[in-house]
């Protein structure tokens, strides 16, 4: 068989090809398995605590009770506000640090550089669960405890930011930052004007990246919190389970409200995920 | 308006000596172009000039004062790159309009300046355009009207040409050259191309392994070199090396008969110099030097043919008239005329004169 009509024979079997066909229901068996949980919890909220074991997924008698109970309750409002502060400052904080060391680790020349990149990258290797217990110590001396400085202080910046950044700015040609040195710009107005605008791909991915960490993050929080007024939305709606009895379709309230932010940024900056995450994965 | 002087200029990178402690004079208006191959440290010369490498001997003098430790920014300069440098993220206006970012002017002023900078350039239809949206010669512009309303004492240029095409960049030399007839301020142009700095120039400065082998004008340049090098570097084709020897007053080349020169002093070998243009296909009308090789490739270029011949171990190339196309293979005489030989030491490859 000539490479032509072999050519000719995949074109027209585009369609049928087995291997589509493998691809494409693996994919949908991979979808239903993340989507179903999503909308149990969706289906839960919608039920009466009775109704919490009825497995069906559309609820025999949908009410929107516990929404009215939760979005009521003066409590949950607060740890939104405190999940919505925390991410929101823990994000733009990354972006400015993250990219201020990142541009500096790649655009200037000094003694030890390599040294503290490395030692900034090597922090990467140590997981969370391990830094706990310094953060913990450091926040129990410094009186940093039970605080929103406290939540936040771990996240201010990241390491791995800090590469993303360094990757990107060793892309941007050093006769950008040389013309505007020669224009009489200072350094930080250089990095700000100039540098900054032309890796905004890898700003968007980190603030994606940073904002849904610091949204969903729950171990932390958990530990360094003791007040309610401070939880945030995940170890608020956690704490329902605490009290007297499991209350699942509230919690699953919470859960629910507490989701849209995340799908809200998914649905609307879909192209800048996929892309970050393509940027992060070749640049890593 | 400024001179620019360069006294004993050295730059090293770590152990490494990239400029030898260089002298030049560059006046006020004057058009100077450095030029060399790669790595012979102009780039790094006018980037010391800049401001954006440090100088690590020598002295630098701009409008009489020494600016060695001064920043960029206060050498009052303007450089077009390479690559433009002109920011994607704004408007040609924008672009033309942050050379001025750190200025005191009013806006009307800052307005009116990018205006007429666009003007000049031609580029008054495009202030709005984004630089995706533009073309090479175009961008260039950009970048030449961002260095221009700032009005500084000097333009320095990066191989400002180097990205665009043939005709491209013709049409740029003129617009730049033409430019500075208009604005008479300083410039200092690096490039690569010999024919962009004999276009262009007032001045040549030669260089080569982070030395200055020869200042002058470009005539000055093309009819004395002052070595192989310069020799060779300067015009298009290059100049055509041949060895011979020099005895008792008199020049003898391997295979060529040469008649009725008056010759410099020197006794032993020697590299005889003769430009393409000067080694014509044909029987000789006179003295000179003639010779017979065999053709290896033409070149017609409408004009005139290039002709590339072997004679004996050497490989040359002649001129012969437009129509004239030798056939490859066959055998051709050729001669150049008293006057155009240029010899050299061989040794120490510097010039002896011209026979």
């Amino acid at each position: 068989m000539t490479m032509a009509s072999t050519k000719e024979l995949a074109a027209n079997s585009r369609d049928i090809r087995p291997g589509r066909i493998i691809t494409w229901t693996l994919l949908l068996i991979g979808g239903l398995i993340m989507i179903t949980p999503l909308l149990f919890m969706f289906s839960t909220s919608l039920k009466t605590s009775g109704q919490v074991y009825d497995l069906r997924l559309i609820p025999a008698a949908p009410t929107l009770d516990n929404y009215i109970k939760v979005l009521g309750d003066g409590r949950f409002m607060q740890w939104f506000f405190n999940s919505t502060l925390i991410a929101v400052t823990v994000t733009i904080s990354n972006v400015f640090f993250d990219s201020l060391v990142g541009y500096t680790l790649a655009k200037f020349e000094f003694r030890g550089r390599y040294f503290i990149f490395l030692a900034i990258l090597s922090t990467l290797m140590i997981p969370t669960e391990m830094l706990v217990i310094p953060w913990y110590l450091m926040s129990s001396q410094l009186g940093w405890l039970n605080s929103y400085w406290g939540i936040m202080f771990p996240g201010m910046m990241t390491a791995f930011g800090t590469f993303l950044m360094k990757q990107f700015f060793e892309g941007v040609p050093n006769d950008f930052l040389e013309a505007a040195r020669v224009d009489g710009l200072n350094e930080f107005t250089i990095w700000w004007k100039i540098a900054m605008p032309m890796v905004v791909p890898a700003i968007s991915a980190l603030a994606i990246f940073t904002f849904l960490g610091n949204w969903t993050a729950f171990f932390w929080p958990l530990i360094v919190t003791t007040s309610k007024e401070l939880y945030t939305l995940p170890v608020g709606i956690s704490s329902f389970s605490a009290e007297a009895s499991i209350q699942w379709e509230l919690i699953m309230t919470g859960a629910a409200i507490g989701t849209i932010p995340t799908l809200l940024v998914f649905l609307l900056l879909q192209r800048y995920i996929v892309r970050g995450v393509m940027l992060a994965g070749l640049k890593g | 308006m400024a001179k620019i002087e360069l006294q004993k200029l050295v730059k090293e990178y770590g152990k490494t000596r990239a400029v030898h402690g260089i002298d030049l004079t560059i006046e006020d208006g004057e058009f100077v172009v450095f030029v060399g191959p790669s790595g012979c440290g102009k780039s790094t010369t006018l980037r010391m000039i800049a401001g954006l490498e440090d100088i690590s001997g020598g002295n630098l003098l701009i409008g009489g004062e020494v600016v060695n430790q001064r920043e960029p920014k206060q050498r009052n300069i303007a450089m077009v790159f390479q690559n433009y440098a002109i920011y994607p993220h704004m408007t040609v206006g924008q672009n033309i309009g942050f050379g001025l970012y750190t200025s005191k002017l009013s806006k009307a002023e800052k307005q009116k300046r990018i205006e007429e900078a666009g003007k000049t350039l031609g580029l008054e239809k495009l202030l709005d355009r984004r630089p995706a949206a533009l073309s090479g010669g175009q961008r260039q512009r950009v970048a030449i009207g961002r260095a221009m309303v700032r009005d500084p004492a000097a333009f320095l240029f990066d191989e400002p040409l180097s990205n665009l095409d043939a005709q491209l960049r013709s049409q740029m030399r003129m617009e730049i050259k033409s430019l500075h007839r208009r604005l008479g301020t300083t410039i200092v142009y690096v490039t690569h191309d010999q024919v962009e700095a004999m276009t262009m120039a007032d001045k040549i400065v030669v260089m080569r392994d982070g030395n200055i082998l020869q200042v002058g004008s470009p005539t000055d340049l093309y009819e004395n070199p002052v070595d192989v090098f310069t020799a060779r570097f300067i015009g298009s084709p290059s100049m055509n090396m041949v060895e011979g020897t020099i005895a008792g007053g008199n020049l003898s080349v391997e295979g060529a008969a040469i008649s009725g020169l008056t010759l410099p002093a020197h006794e032993g070998k020697a590299l005889i110099g003769v430009r393409p243009h000067d080694l014509v296909v044909g029987e000789a009308t006179g003295a000179g030097l003639s010779a017979t090789g065999t053709v290896e490739a033409v070149e017609p270029l409408g004009s005139e043919t290039l002709v590339h011949l072997t004679m004996g171990k050497a490989q040359v190339i002649a001129t012969a008239p437009g129509r004239v196309v030798p056939a490859i293979g066959s055998a051709v005489s050729v001669h150049a005329g008293v006057g155009s030989l240029y010899l050299f030491d061989a040794v120490s490859e510097k010039a002896l004169g011209r026979a």
